[in-house]
C-alpha cells in the first residue's frame, strides 16, 4: 500500500496534468471554431469547380484525347497515395483514423501486385507509416511553420503531385483525409483525383449545352492543375477542422478521466490516513490498559 | 432594366461576395474582355489577369481586380471562381507594386511557356494601368 506522501504527490501530479488537458480543451474549441468556418465557407469553391469540370467533361466529344489528368494515363500500374495527417499528436485517434483507412487501400494495392507510392502530408502520417512503408514513401511534406490551412501550400503539394504525374510517375492518385461532420464523429475518406472520378449521384446533373471560350480541352487542361489543388486545400481544411474537433473531445475526456481519478485517489488518501490515526489510538489505548 | 441575374464570386477560403441582381458584369475573359447581361446563353471560360466590372441596375458600379479565374454561367446566375480577388477601393498601392515587381521578375525567366508570358504581360499591364489612376 502506498504511503500517504506517495498519494498526496499522486494526487497533485494528476491534478496537473488535468489542467494542461483542460487548456488543451480550450485552445483546441478556440481553434475548432475558426477551422470550421473556413472548412465551411471552403466547401461552395470545390463544388463549383466540380459541377463545372463535370459538366465540361460531360461535354467533351472527344474522349481519347482528353487530357491525360482526367482520363488517367491510361494504365493501372502505379498507385501514389497522398495521406493527409496532423503535424501534431494528442487528438484522439484522428491520425491513426486515416493511417488505418490508408493502410487497408495499402493492402489492397499489394494484393493487386501494383506499385505503390506514397506522399505523406503532415509528420504525424510519416511518423507512423515509416516503419511498415519506408521505402514506399517517395515524398514527406510537412506544414508546421504555417498556422492555418491556406491555399498555397495546397497549391504546393498540387504542383507536386502534377508534376509527378506528367513524369509518369504514377498512374491513379488518391488522398486520404479526415472529413468534419461533427466534433465528434469525422469520417475517414479516400478520394481519388487523377484520374477524376465523378460520383454517380451527380453524373446526371445537367444536360445543359455550354458554350466554351476557349474550346473545352484547353479550358479542362488549364481547369484541372487547379481542381486538385483545390481538392487538396479542401482536405486540408477539412483536416483542420477534424483534427481541431478530435482533439477537443480527447481533451474532455482526459479531463474528465483525471478528475475521476482525482476523486479515487482523494478517498483512498483519506482513508488511509484515518487508518494511520485508528492504528495510533489503538495502541495508545492498548498501551494504557496494560498499565 | 427591371430584373437582374445573381451573381456569386468565390474564393477558395469564401464566399467573397454575392449579389442577388446585377444587370451587368464585365469579365476579363482569357480571349478578350466580355460583358455579360441577363438571359446570357450558358458559358464557361476562364479569366486572364484584369478588372471585373459589376454593374448594379443603375449606375452603381464596382471594379474588381482578378489574377485567375473561372466563370460559370448558368440559368441567369454568374459564378466566379478565382484565388485572388480584391476591391480597387480599398487596394494597397504597396501591395500592388509588390505584385508587380514580382509579376516583372517572373518574366525574366528563361523557360517561360507563350501562354505564361502572355498572362504575365497581361497582369503587368493591368496593374500598370492601376498605379496611373
Amino acid at each position: 500500500m502506498a504511503s500517504l506522501d506517495d498519494l498526496k504527490k499522486r494526487i497533485s501530479s494528476v491534478k496537473s496534468t488535468q489542467k494542461i488537458t483542460k487548456a488543451m480543451k480550450m485552445v483546441a474549441a478556440s481553434k475548432l471554431r475558426k477551422a470550421q468556418e473556413s472548412a465551411e465557407k471552403g466547401r461552395p469553391y470545390s463544388e463549383k469547380m466540380n459541377n463545372i469540370i463535370l459538366n465540361l467533361s460531360n461535354s467533351i466529344s472527344d474522349k481519347e484525347n482528353s487530357p491525360k489528368l482526367l482520363s488517367g494515363s491510361g494504365e493501372d500500374k502505379v498507385h501514389l497515395c497522398v495521406v493527409m495527417t496532423a503535424d501534431r499528436g494528442l487528438c484522439g485517434g484522428f491520425n491513426t483514423n486515416i493511417i488505418k483507412k490508408a493502410k487497408l487501400h495499402f493492402e489492397k494495392i499489394s494484393k493487386e501486385g501494383k506499385i505503390l507510392k506514397i506522399i505523406t502530408v503532415g509528420s504525424k502520417g510519416y511518423d507512423q507509416l515509416k516503419r511498415k512503408y519506408k521505402e514506399n514513401i517517395i515524398e514527406k511534406i510537412s506544414f508546421k511553420e504555417s498556422k492555418n490551412a491556406n491555399y498555397f501550400d495546397a497549391d504546393k503539394v498540387g504542383k507536386i503531385i502534377i508534376d509527378k504525374f506528367e513524369k509518369k510517375e504514377f498512374d491513379v492518385c488518391t488522398i486520404f483525409y479526415n472529413q468534419f461532420k461533427n466534433v465528434i464523429t469525422q469520417i475517414p475518406q479516400e478520394q481519388q483525383i487523377i484520374p477524376l472520378k465523378a460520383s454517380e449521384s451527380e453524373k446526371n446533373s445537367s444536360e445543359d449545352n455550354y458554350e466554351f471560350e476557349p474550346e473545352e480541352d484547353e479550358i479542362l487542361s488549364n481547369l484541372l492543375p487547379q481542381n486538385i489543388s483545390t481538392q487538396i486545400f479542401k482536405a486540408m481544411l477539412e483536416n483542420s477542422a477534424s483534427e481541431q474537433g478530435s482533439r477537443m473531445s480527447a481533451m474532455d475526456n482526459a479531463t474528465r478521466n483525471a478528475g475521476e481519478m482525482v476523486d479515487k485517489l482523494t478517498i483512498q488518501y483519506n482513508r488511509s490516513r484515518q487508518a494511520a490515526i485508528t492504528k495510533e489510538l489503538i495502541e495508545i489505548i492498548s498501551g494504557a490498559e496494560s498499565l | 432594366m427591371a430584373e437582374g441575374f445573381k451573381l456569386e464570386i468565390v474564393n477558395p477560403d469564401k464566399s467573397f461576395l454575392l449579389k442577388d441582381s446585377v444587370s451587368e458584369v464585365v469579365v476579363p475573359a482569357f480571349e478578350g474582355d466580355m460583358g455579360i447581361l441577363k438571359d446570357h446563353i450558358s458559358i464557361i471560360s476562364f479569366l486572364k489577369p484584369g478588372i471585373v466590372k459589376i454593374i448594379e441596375s443603375g449606375t452603381n458600379e464596382e471594379n474588381y481586380y482578378v489574377e485567375d479565374g473561372i466563370i460559370e454561367f448558368k440559368n441567369n446566375c454568374l459564378s466566379i471562381l478565382t484565388s485572388n480577388i480584391f476591391n480597387l477601393k480599398n487596394i494597397n498601392k504597396n501591395y500592388v507594386n509588390d505584385i508587380l515587381s514580382k509579376a516583372q521578375k517572373d518574366l525574366l525567366e528563361k523557360d517561360l511557356s507563350d501562354q505564361k508570358r502572355y498572362l504575365i504581360d497581361q497582369k503587368i499591364e493591368v496593374l500598370q494601368s492601376l498605379n496611373i489612376n
